[in-house]
């Protein structure tokens, strides 16, 4: 059985509205010892191949082109073998 | 980013000419340093300069005794309307960003057109939008129809403004290179505008709103080249919009301005920081001297070069009245936004950055901007090749259609004619619940005042590029003219124009004649038209590896009604009443939607139009609804006089349809679909139609009863009676069939 676990965060210096907003709401929480919070998007994904190399370019074929916008976002992944 | 040594290859590399590079130079008295290269090389790109453009813009007309700021004078144009109100108003570009990254490029278009409203103080109540596509069974161009469709809903949604008018084209001529031109419209008390100037010495300068990171750097002179495979990874060009922090800048803005606190403010648009100091600074008479180590950053390490050029939205350069600062900090702190004092006004005309104390940059703002040292071209033109070669078409070339009905269907249901309301559903049209006529009821978009009781605008914009690549004149001056129109049929005089100027490669003489020419039409227009050009956007380089797109200049109509009481809509109102075709049907086939999309040809010569005709046919229409006579008028465009009688049949109340006779001796493709100028579908009831013949004859205008409206189908001779439920449902399922069949 493999999985992959992927990551997909916005590029270095491109505007992270949600996670600006975020990091302003801790003032109102009262939470102290943040400086800055980033957001990013998490996938799960089920291989149903057995072969280590196939599932790695599988899942960097779908981060891609389906989990995140080249333009804008950057992904890290790890394969996960059980 | 490093500092690099600056020498010719560099400032190739930067967009510069030799020339320019020299011209630097002697401004400058020396070699110029990194940091004031790539100043120079923003501020004096296309895109800042309008270094290509300016020479012919200026032969515009831009007078008239309703402007109060007129082109180049402030971010927006400003109309008076009466009342002690003015509207400010200007449609801008944002194509290339929109190519990359379809969604953030159009959202943050509508952003920095609505900065620009509000930079006058005005309040922004309505947006309208002119889209432009490759054709929609591409996988691409529905990718990028959906991203750009879903920026301006998001930002315009956001920021609580309605989207409330527009057009979109698709041909293969868009291709790999979309135009999105976004437009504002805002009103603001005559006593309460701001103004983009910098003046009195030790003023403080300060930035309001978001931090500065390392988006968009060299935004500006990305815009002024021609895309390319490499484009693609061009991509920090790219910035990411924050609609809920820009509604925050809009109201501490208003809030400032209403209280008097600044003696001027400019957005951060294209280039920046740079950008807005030189233009601030330039118009007041005065230096600036700036610390660049006080700015906001996102990012750890920028340097100079970075702060400076960086296109990090929804953010403003504001300079205080003296005194006034703590008030300032207060309203920004009020509304959650940065607000740090960067700089002071100083005496003289230079502008100096300086980092952790040391120099940065020392430049003239004046050596910068337009009407300044910013270089100006008077580009080669010549008359493009492909014209004599369009004008070969014959009309006996083509075939009539043996099945006239299907044809009719075809068109209807044609992505260039069919309903839009997939893409406006996506936007909310009625927030600030102003909008009297939203998108699909009627010619234009028609908006109240609430300040000025009684009083409403129409806007509208048009542009066909088909048309100005035929005949880049009469298709500067046909984009005016039809705008014009279509803010007429809904009952509003036209006031004023503001432009957006979609090209290729200026550098390209053929495409820089289509350009002269197309301006010399639209100023040809404007001056009958009586609505001067109150500024606008010129977006050069709009390229793929095919060539040009199609020259589509955009026009931006302003109109104003005084008497809520004169609204009308396109739509057909009362059984029984007859049907009129004021003007004259032209029947032209070159360069029409039925020639391009049943035959596959864009050739021949478009449609004549007689400026001081138009006008009277115009005027003709004006005062038959202000005299309560006409109930309901449509222009006849694209798709001939049968596509407007199915509009006007759709747009109607309860299905009510019509029975039309009309006979010409010319072709039946020609009487149904041929395109004409200057002609206008009303309607008025029976006990109406002399005094609708006695308003006609008054302007010598041609008034012809060609049916009535009665029943529930449309028949026109005996082409076709076909139901109006019918024709609703086809014309209105074409497009979401096509695309969500597709994107799902």
């Amino acid at each position: 059985m493999i999985r992959a676990e992927v990551i997909v965060t916005l590029k270095d210096g491109i505007l992270d509205p949600e996670g600006k907003t975020i990091t302003g709401a801790l003032g109102g929480v009262g939470i102290e010892g943040i400086k800055e919070i980033g957001t990013g998007k998490y996938f799960h994904i089920q291989l149903s191949t057995n072969n280590l190399e196939k599932a790695r370019s599988s899942t960097e074929a779908v981060c891609e082109k389906l989990l995140s916008n080249p333009v804008i976002e950057k992904y890290t992944y790890k394969i996960i073998e059980e | 980013m490093k500092e690099q040594k600056v020498t010719l290859e560099l400032a190739v590399e930067h967009g510069l000419t030799e020339a320019e590079f020299e011209e630097i130079k002697s401004i400058l008295g020396r070699v110029p340093n990194y940091t004031e290269l790539g100043i120079f090389s923003v501020m004096w790109s296309e895109h800042c300069s309008y270094k290509s453009s300016i020479a012919e813009l200026k032969k515009l007309p831009k007078e008239g005794k309703r402007i109060l700021s007129g082109a180049g004078e402030e971010n927006a144009g400003l109309v008076d309307i009466g009342d002690g109100i003015a509207v400010a108003f200007k449609i801008e570009s944002h194509n290339h960003p929109s190519a990359i990254e379809p969604y953030q490029g159009a959202a943050t278009g509508v952003g920095g057109i609505m900065r620009d409203i509000f930079t006058m103080g005005a309040r922004p109540i309505a947006s309208l939008n002119s889209l432009r596509f490759g054709p929609l069974d591409s996988a691409k161009n529905r990718y990028l129809l959906d991203g750009v469709v879903r920026g301006i809903g998001d930002y315009g949604n956001c920021m609580g403004v309605p989207t409330v008018a527009g057009e979109i084209y698709f041909d293969p001529h868009y291709e790999g290179n979309p135009l999105i031109n976004a437009m504002t419209v805002g009103i603001v008390k005559h006593n309460n505008t701001a103004s983009a100037i910098a003046k009195g010495e030790g003023n403080s300068v300060m930035l309001l709103g978001s931090s500065t990171g390392r988006d968009g750097i060299h935004g500006a002179t990305f815009a002024s080249v021609e895309l390319s495979e490499e484009s693609e990874e061009k991509r920090p060009a790219v910035q990411v919009g924050d609609p809920f922090t820009e509604k925050l800048l809009l109201e501490a803005v208003l809030e400032l301005t209403k209280q008097n606190l600044l003696i001027g403010m400019q957005d951060m648009g294209a280039a920046g920081i740079i950008c807005s100091s030189a233009e601030m600074a330039e118009k007041g008479g005065v230096g600036m001297e700036i610390d660049l180590s006080k700015v906001p950053l996102r990012e750890e390490g920028m340097i100079p070069y970075e702060i400076l050029l960086s296109e990090s939205q929804e953010r403003m350069l504001l300079v205080v009245r003296k005194g006034k600062d703590r008030e300032v900090l207060n309203i920004a702190e009020k509304w959650e936004l940065n607000c740090v004092k960067i700089g002071k006004v100083i005496i003289g005309t230079e502008l100096k950055f300086k980092m952790d104390g040391n120099e940065s940059a020392t430049v003239p703002a004046e050596s910068l901007v337009l009407g300044g040292g910013a270089p100006v071209y008077h580009r080669e033109s010549r008359q493009p090749e492909y014209l004599e070669k369009l004008r070969e078409f014959d009309v006996r070339d083509i075939e009539v259609p043996s099945d006239i009905e299907a044809t009719f269907l075809r068109l209807l249901t044609s992505t260039n004619i069919a309903s839009k309301r997939w893409v406006y559903r996506q936007y909310d049209s009625t927030v600030q619940s102003n909008t009297v006529l939203g998108p699909g009821k009627a010619d234009a978009a028609v908006i109240r005042i609430k300040e000025a009781p009684n009083k409403a605008i129409a806007i509208k914009t048009d542009g066909n590029g088909r048309y100005t690549y035929i005949n880049p004149r009469k298709g500067g001056m046909i984009a005016v003219a039809e705008s014009a129109r279509n803010v007429v049929c809904t009952g509003a005089r036209p006031i004023a124009i503001t432009n957006c100027l979609n090209f290729g490669n200026p550098e390209d003489p053929e495409v820089f004649w289509t350009f002269k020419e197309a301006v010399a039409g639209i100023g040809e227009a404007c001056l009958v038209f009586d609505t001067p050009v109150t500024g606008g956007n010129v977006s050069f380089y709009n390229e793929n590896p095919e060539g040009a797109i199609f020259p589509t200049p955009v026009i931006g109509m302003l109109g104003l009604i005084e008497d809520l009481a004169h609204i009308r809509q396109s739509g057909f109102v009362d059984e029984g009443d007859f049907i009129i075709l004021l003007g004259s049907l032209g029947g032209c086939i070159g360069g029409s939607e039925y020639l391009n999309l049943i035959h596959g040809r864009v050739e021949g010569d478009i449609p004549n139009i007689d400026l001081d005709y138009e006008k009277l046919v115009q005027e003709t229409v004006l005062e038959g609804i202000r005299s309560g006579i006409i109930k309901s008028a449509h222009d006849i465009s694209d798709g001939g006089i049968a596509i407007a009688l199915a509009e006007c049949c759709i747009a109607g109340r309860n299905n009510l349809g019509a029975n039309i006779v009309i006979n010409r001796k010319i072709r039946d493709d020609e009487l149904l679909f041929g395109e004409t100028q200057s002609a206008i579908i009303v309607t008025v009831a029976e006990s109406d139609l002399i005094r609708i013949e006695e308003v006609s004859g008054k302007f010598e205008i041609p008034c012809e009863t060609i049916g009535k409206v009665s029943g529930d189908s449309l028949s026109i001779n005996s082409y076709f009676d076909i139901p109006v439920s019918e024709l609703r449902t086809k014309y209105e399922s074409a497009l979401p069939e096509l695309l969500e069949r597709r994107l799902r």
